[in-house]
């Protein structure tokens, strides 16, 4: 029964990693850069949703709407001041770089604002879930929506890119900006618009991880955002249901290791599952073969 | 009023000049070639048009309007379409999502249907692998399928570039005639190519463009009978 319990652990914390992949690949298969900013939104996002819980007394819904309105600001203001400048800049490594360093700002400013002290979330999931096999398997509460949650983004992505008009376009942007602009298509709209729906999602990532989790610290995105990265990478970067499913195998995972071979070593195992992948197959589970322009 | 003027333009790449200082027009139903080897400047011309790229100086004019600082994404529903050299077809789309791109600005689905239908009717081929990945397609499909994705935003002006690239001859004869049945249609046509004798054989007029300047131009007709041109272009 543990066994079973250790599974859904590791489906609940994959969730997590799947809905914070969605956003890193996404915006690498549109804006074909690597936002390793995109973790330490997640721990803003959080700390909006607990100031709005703690300090304004709202209730927890309000707090998640919070959190993905000022993340989604975020998200946009960061695009348009740090990486759109250097889009076209002759090497890819400046905007990587940039991406950095825009990570320790928002941690820096994370201490200036809310100090360095960890701070307990309140879990804005107030069920206790369900009790199966006779009281011997407890799934709670937390868990469940964050799975469920997992599998609606999931859904409501695809849909989205598939059917929708700005999703084509995504996807026309994805491919070949110049050809989009001669569609009629706003690539810096669009790219715009991967960056708010990444940065949305960072933000519900954030509430569900650390409602899970309950600490907060201005460390508290940073590794999930690189787990979430490995999982994108796992999957195949730029896949979204390679996102979802490298997420979900990698919290399972990293729950399992932790259960059965070392809690010290679940990170380690993590990282080298990133290896291997990138040694057998480097395009990931889902990616496809990135094929050089001539 | 011409329909398209392109004035004085200047292109540079960095420090390096694409363009010097080049004038032409282009009249309503006309259709005009640009003719010239490799590096002339021919597609840099295309692309100053449609504002993928932004010369240094000189100006852009369609219908009376000043485009040159039109965004690229802005120009489409101006009434003007450009067939980019190399088809760049969405390879990760259907043929039928590739179509529906083209006529990403219009907004009334009744016309936009009609449009499908008539690019279908153009190009049988594109009807019959319409669900296919655009990816999947044949160079001269690619080509018919760039060529009517162009046509599904309705254009007035259709800018080709070097649309017989890399196509067999049967093909190119095929895609020859389709311009010139876009032409018959209605559709004033800008043909950017180093086929200069199949150019100039469904031309009206047509300019040499000889490293980023403009050295001869005339009625395609005279154009083909000239010696200089039958020497430097048409191998006789």
């Amino acid at each position: 029964m543990s066994f079973i319990s250790y599974l859904i652990n590791g489906l609940s914390l994959g969730s997590v990693y799947a809905i914070i992949a969605l956003g890193y690949t996404m915006v690498y298969g549109i804006a074909k850069m690597l936002n390793f900013a995109h973790g330490d939104v997640i721990m803003i996002g959080a700390y909006i949703a607990l100031l709005t819980m703690s300090q304004a007394g709202m209730s927890p819904v309000i707090a998640v709407i919070a959190a993905v309105i000022v993340c989604t600001v975020l998200g946009v203001v960061i695009e348009r001041v740090a990486y759109k400048p250097l889009r076209n800049a002759s090497s890819s490594l400046a905007v990587l770089i940039t991406a950095i360093g825009v990570s320790y700002l928002l941690q820096n400013i994370a201490l200036l604002v809310f100090g360095a002290n960890t701070q307990t979330f309140p879990s804005v999931i107030k069920w206790n879930g369900i009790t199966i096999a006779d009281g011997q398997l407890n799934i709670s509460g937390v868990t469940i929506v964050t799975i469920a949650a997992c599998l609606i983004i999931m859904i409501v992505l695809m849909t989205f890119v598939q059917k929708s008009k700005p999703g084509q376009a995504m996807r026309a942007v994805s491919e070949d900006k110049d050809a989009a602009q001669l569609m009629g298509i706003n690539v810096n709209g669009t790219i715009a618009l991967t960056f708010a729906i990444g940065s949305a999602l960072a933000a519900i990532a954030g509430v569900l991880l650390c409602s899970a989790y309950p600490s907060l610290t201005p460390y508290t995105g940073a590794m999930p955002g690189i787990k979430a990265f490995v999982a994108a990478v796992f999957g195949g970067i730029g896949s979204i249901p390679g996102a979802f499913i490298g997420g979900l195998l990698l919290g399972i995972i990293e729950i399992l290791g932790r259960a059965y071979i070392s809690s010290q070593m679940a990170d380690a195992l993590v990282f080298a599952v990133l290896i291997i992948v990138l040694l057998v197959k480097p395009t990931g589970l889902l990616g496809k073969k990135i094929q050089e322009k001539v | 009023m011409a329909m398209l003027e392109v004035k004085d333009l200047e292109v540079y790449y960095g420090v390096i000049q694409a363009i010097k200082g080049i004038s032409f027009e282009v009249n309503e139903g006309e259709v005009i070639a640009l003719i010239g080897a490799n590096g002339a400047g021919k597609t840099t011309t295309l692309h100053t048009i449609t504002g993928l790229l932004s010369p240094k100086s000189g100006h852009v004019m369609f219908q009376g309007q000043d485009i040159t600082k039109v965004p690229a994404h802005k120009i489409v529903s101006m009434g003007m379409a450009h067939v980019p050299e190399g088809r760049r077809v969405f390879a990760d789309l259907s043929v039928y999502e590739n179509l529906r791109m083209g006529a990403y600005t219009r907004k009334d689905k009744a016309e936009i249907e009609e449009s499908l239908k008539n690019v279908y009717k153009r190009f049988p081929h594109l009807e019959e692998r319409k669900n296919e990945m655009a990816g999947t397609l044949s160079a001269g499909e690619q080509q018919m399928l760039a060529m009517g994705r162009a046509l599904m935003s309705k254009p007035k002006i259709i800018l080709m570039d070097e649309p017989s690239m890399g196509l067999s001859p049967i093909l190119v004869n095929e895609i020859f005639d389709i311009i010139r049945s876009v032409s018959e249609s209605g559709t004033t046509v800008l043909l950017v190519e180093q086929n200069a004798k199949k150019a100039l054989s469904i031309a009206d007029r047509a300019y040499v463009l000889e490293t980023g300047r403009i050295v001869m131009e005339g009625n395609a007709k005279d154009l083909l009978e000239n010696d200089d041109i039958k020497k430097a272009y048409l191998g006789e």
